[in-house]
């Protein structure tokens, strides 16, 4: 495999191009904290790597937008947002060294429990420049939080785990960061309880901006977190919401860590972590299916994302457990995050999908990148 | 067989226009500047109808356009000259309402007010385009519709988590579904706010959320709309986001007033509808600050709505400002662009100095929290050459909204009416990437042709059969 570290646009247009005359694959790489996900595919002949491109193009802090290389990591992305009481309301986690970049991030999708309120990747990008299999530089977009003009390719690009191009640049739009934030938590050993507290906050008018819950060892918790001017009042709201129905509650001002641990929960070095998309109905069966395998669970208890960590267990055993709770959780879409190679070889990650979908998703893919350059095999389909 | 007689079989011959002037109904949208004769109009009554009319002009090789309540203002429901238009006004069934879930599935003809009624009292729809009251769920959808209340809550893609859509093959395809976040491309991302050109959607989920427990509403006066400007820099500033914040400017409101009655000084430079809704307890807190923040900035005067009733009067005068207009000028030509929102004194500015240039009176109505900026240019069609010169006026004021880093249009669409700006805004590469998306769903091209591109551009050779995978053939992984 070869590698090229390009400090331009212009410089990661002219690696794409010459890659595709060669007729030579290509995949992008930030941190690399993500690059297991996927299918197990044969490592692709050229590596973008795209940490000479981690500037700050633009930070509008009046008009609360920004344009960011993609090679920037979100942590230090962060760090320049809070100085203005700002931030960019997306909050995966970030892997070793909190290394995880913008292009990562995007390329992948991924999120943390600021999507409750925030809405995902998708929801936050307005703009994004790509560079195609044959090196064409295109933007998408504008710079402006509004805005209908042309086809939204940025939604297109984020989570497609860089199959028809590569991100160079995001333009995100930004929120202002809570100076107070405070959590109620609620407890029991009752799926069926969690999911009907975690349902008293989400129909509620109180205006949570995350809504997690927690399953380990037969016991969980649903975590509603309120940030801004009445985090306080809304808090002790939602607490009593939560009594209500039968859960302990308690009350935390000082939460960072309950929320961190929620954040990196959704990575595991062992085992295998399943990510399945709900309702806020389903949430008392996910947790039953998980409790029955010793399996923990955390995620979005309002938006209806889960990630089920299965206990570590010989490779056999762990696929096996994975047909398992996709046959008990049929309706569920499923997608195998983290896990060994050897069980990641062994079943489908994606899940399956239908087939007028994976029909109109090749077509996509044929059209920007006819020739099966870009990180090949790793998506869903094969694509 | 004919195809108008095939429309006949598959909607039945009652459901199939084909008479001239019943035809002139469907020949514009909102947007009256651009006419068309289409062929024929189905009135189709199920989805499986729109499958098989879709199907029958694929074979026929005859372009269709998708049409709702045809309240848009780009021209992007414009039929095509001999082709078809699918009417999907008769769809306009709630097909359920899972509010445990906080979700509704709705045909496209359903508009976009009753998704709201049929979630209430409890819930409400967020995104709330002026023409709420009559335009579908199916064209909000296509042209993905913003509203005043999408600073805070954001616009229709961020609320839609699933279609069913029929592509120009007749081929149907289900994009996302109940749940959010699922595997795959984000196909139904890239397919809201395609202005039709995709496919058209057939059945729609929606995400709905809690109506908010308390509602503050203030509108504060300022000599200029710079004061005004700022104001709202400085709330967005503190970390407020309020529900909806619109600014008025001086010509819109004696406009309104005098056709509202709503109370607005006719002195006033401008003013800033500030309206904060959330938790009691944020509100009462917030709304000290704002109004603090709108003293400090020079605000003349400061009118709290003190009760519903009131607050539906301040309401009133920004929602008629449309209409309104016809009281001080007999034309007006509605434009929709964009600027970053600290660009707003420089972008009025140059309007101001088009105006004097080309003598005509501009109102400038502003969804000032995302920078959504709507002048209207007024003009008298009784003089001839007055509505090519208004616009070209309107086309100059987008192009400014472009250079200050904005956008041609928030909310509009782009349709047939701002196509040919599409190159101020988009590098012939980037024109090129669009028309890859359009190829990958519809080769033909005959779903809505001839909008949102600039120029007509064939798909070319689609690529050959999709190349087995290494894996594949090392019986690794095999496709499904």
């Amino acid at each position: 495999m070869s590698g090229h570290r390009p400090a331009t646009l212009e410089e990661a247009s002219e690696a794409l191009r010459s890659a595709s005359v060669e007729g030579a694959s290509v995949r992008a790489f930030g941190a690399g904290t993500k690059i297991d996900w996927g299918r197990v595919a044969p490592d692709p002949d050229v590596e973008i790597r795209t940490d000479r491109l981690n500037r700050v193009v633009e930070y509008n802090h009046a008009d609360m937008t920004a344009v960011l290389e993609a090679g920037l990591r979100l942590a230090a992305a962060q760090e320049m947002f809070a100085e203005r009481g700002q931030m960019l309301a997306l909050d995966p986690p970030l892997g070793d060294g909190l290394g995880a970049t913008i292009g990562g991030i995007f390329s992948t999708a991924d999120s943390g429990p600021l999507r409750h309120r925030y809405g995902a990747a998708r929801d936050l990008v307005v703009g994004m420049t790509v560079v195609l299999a044959d090196g064409t530089i295109a933007r998408a977009g504008g710079k402006v939080i509004k805005n209908v003009a042309g086809y939204d390719l940025a939604k297109l690009f984020t989570g497609s785990f860089g199959t028809l191009g590569v991100i160079a640049e995001v333009v995100v739009r930004l929120h202002p960061l809570p100076a107070t934030r405070v959590t109620a938590r609620g407890s029991s050993d009752d799926p069926t309880a969690l999911e009907r507290g975690a349902m008293a906050v989400s129909h509620a008018t109180l205006q949570a901006e995350s809504l997690d819950v927690a399953w380990q060892d037969g016991r969980g918790s649903i975590l509603a977190r309120f940030a801004g001017a009445a985090a306080d009042v809304q808090a002790q709201a939602a607490a009593r919401l939560l009594a209500e129905t039968a859960l302990e509650t308690s009350v935390a001002e000082d939460d960072e860590s309950l929320w961190a641990d929620q954040r990196d929960g959704q990575r595991s070095a062992d085992g295998a972590t399943l990510r399945l998309s709900g309702l806020q109905r389903d949430l008392a069966r996910v947790l039953s299916a998980a409790d029955r395998r010793r399996a923990r669970v955390l995620g979005r208890a309002g938006a209806g994302a889960f990630w089920m960590k299965l206990p570590d267990a010989p490779e056999e055993e762990l696929v096996q457990a994975v047909d398992d709770v996709r046959a008990e959780l049929r309706d569920l879409p499923c997608v195998v995050r983290d896990a060994p190679r050897a069980v990641r070889e062994k079943i489908d990650v994606w899940g399956e999908q239908p087939e007028a979908l994976v029909r109109l998703s090749r077509k996509v893919k044929q059209h920007f990148d006819p020739d099966g350059l870009l990180n090949p095999g790793v998506f869903v389909g094969g694509i | 067989m004919d195809l108008v007689d095939e429309l006949k079989t598959i909607c039945s011959p009652e459901r199939v226009v084909t008479r001239r002037h019943a035809l002139q109904t469907y020949e514009s949208d909102g947007l009256l500047q651009y006419r068309a004769l289409p062929r024929a109009v189905a009135l189709v009554d199920s989805a499986e109808e729109v499958r098989r009319v879709v199907r029958a002009c694929y074979e026929a090789g005859v372009p269709w356009v998708a049409r709702g309540s045809g309240t848009g203002l780009s021209g992007g429901a414009l039929p095509v000259e001999e082709g078809i238009v699918i009417a999907l006004s008769r769809l306009r069934k709630i097909l359920e309402v899972d509010l445990d879930n906080q979700r509704i599935v709705v045909e496209p003809g359903v508009t976009n007010v009753d998704v709201s009624a049929a979630v209430g009292p409890g819930h409400f729809y967020p995104p709330d385009p002026s023409s709420q009251i009559v335009c579908s769920i199916g064209g909000n959808i296509a042209e993905n519709s913003g509203g005043a209340h999408c600073f805070k809550y954001g616009f229709t893609t961020n609320y839609v988590t699933g279609l069913e859509v029929v592509l120009s093959d007749g081929d149907v395809v289900t994009l996302g579904g109940k749940e959010v976040d699922r595997p795959g491309y984000d196909l139904l991302g890239a397919f809201v706010g395609s202005e039709g050109t995709l496919g058209v959607a057939t059945k729609i989920t929606l995400r709905v959320v809690p109506v908010p427990e308390a509602t503050r509403t203030l509108v504060a006066y300022y000599q200029t709309t710079d004061a005004a400007g700022q104001t709202v820099s400085d709330i967005v500033s503190e970390g407020i986001v309020p529900g909806a914040i619109e600014m008025m400017d001086n010509l819109t409101i004696r406009a309104t007033d005098e056709a509202t009655h709503a109370g607005y000084p006719l002195d006033a430079g401008a003013a800033l509808i500030v309206e904060l809704d959330g938790p009691e307890s944020e509100c009462a807190a917030l709304f000290e600050q704002v109004e603090a923040i709108c003293m400090r900035n020079g605000a003349t005067g400061i009118r709290v709505a003190k009760d519903e009733a009131e607050r539906a009067l301040i309401w009133k005068a920004r929602k008629a400002a449309f209409a309104a207009m016809g009281r001080i000028s007999r034309n007006y030509y509605v434009q929709d662009g964009v600027i970053p929102r600290t660009k707003l004194p420089e972008v009025l500015r140059r309007i101001d100095d088009l105006s004097r240039e080309y003598g005509m009176k501009v109102a400038n109505v502003f969804h000032a929290g995302d920078g959504n900026l709507h002048p209207l240019v007024c003009y008298d069609d009784a003089q001839p050459g007055q509505a090519e010169k208004a616009e070209e006026f309107a086309g100059l004021i987008v192009q400014a909204c472009v250079d200050a880093g904005g956008s041609l249009t928030g909310e509009h669409g782009i349709g047939v009416d701002k196509k040919r700006y599409m190159p101020d805004m988009f590098s012939e590469a980037d024109l090129a990437t669009f028309q890859r998306l359009r190829c990958a769903f519809d080769a033909a091209q005959l779903a809505n042709p001839g909008k949102v591109m600039p120029t007509p551009r064939l798909c070319g050779e689609v690529p050959g059969p999709y190349r087995q995978h290494p894996l594949e053939r090392a019986g690794v992984a095999e496709r499904f």
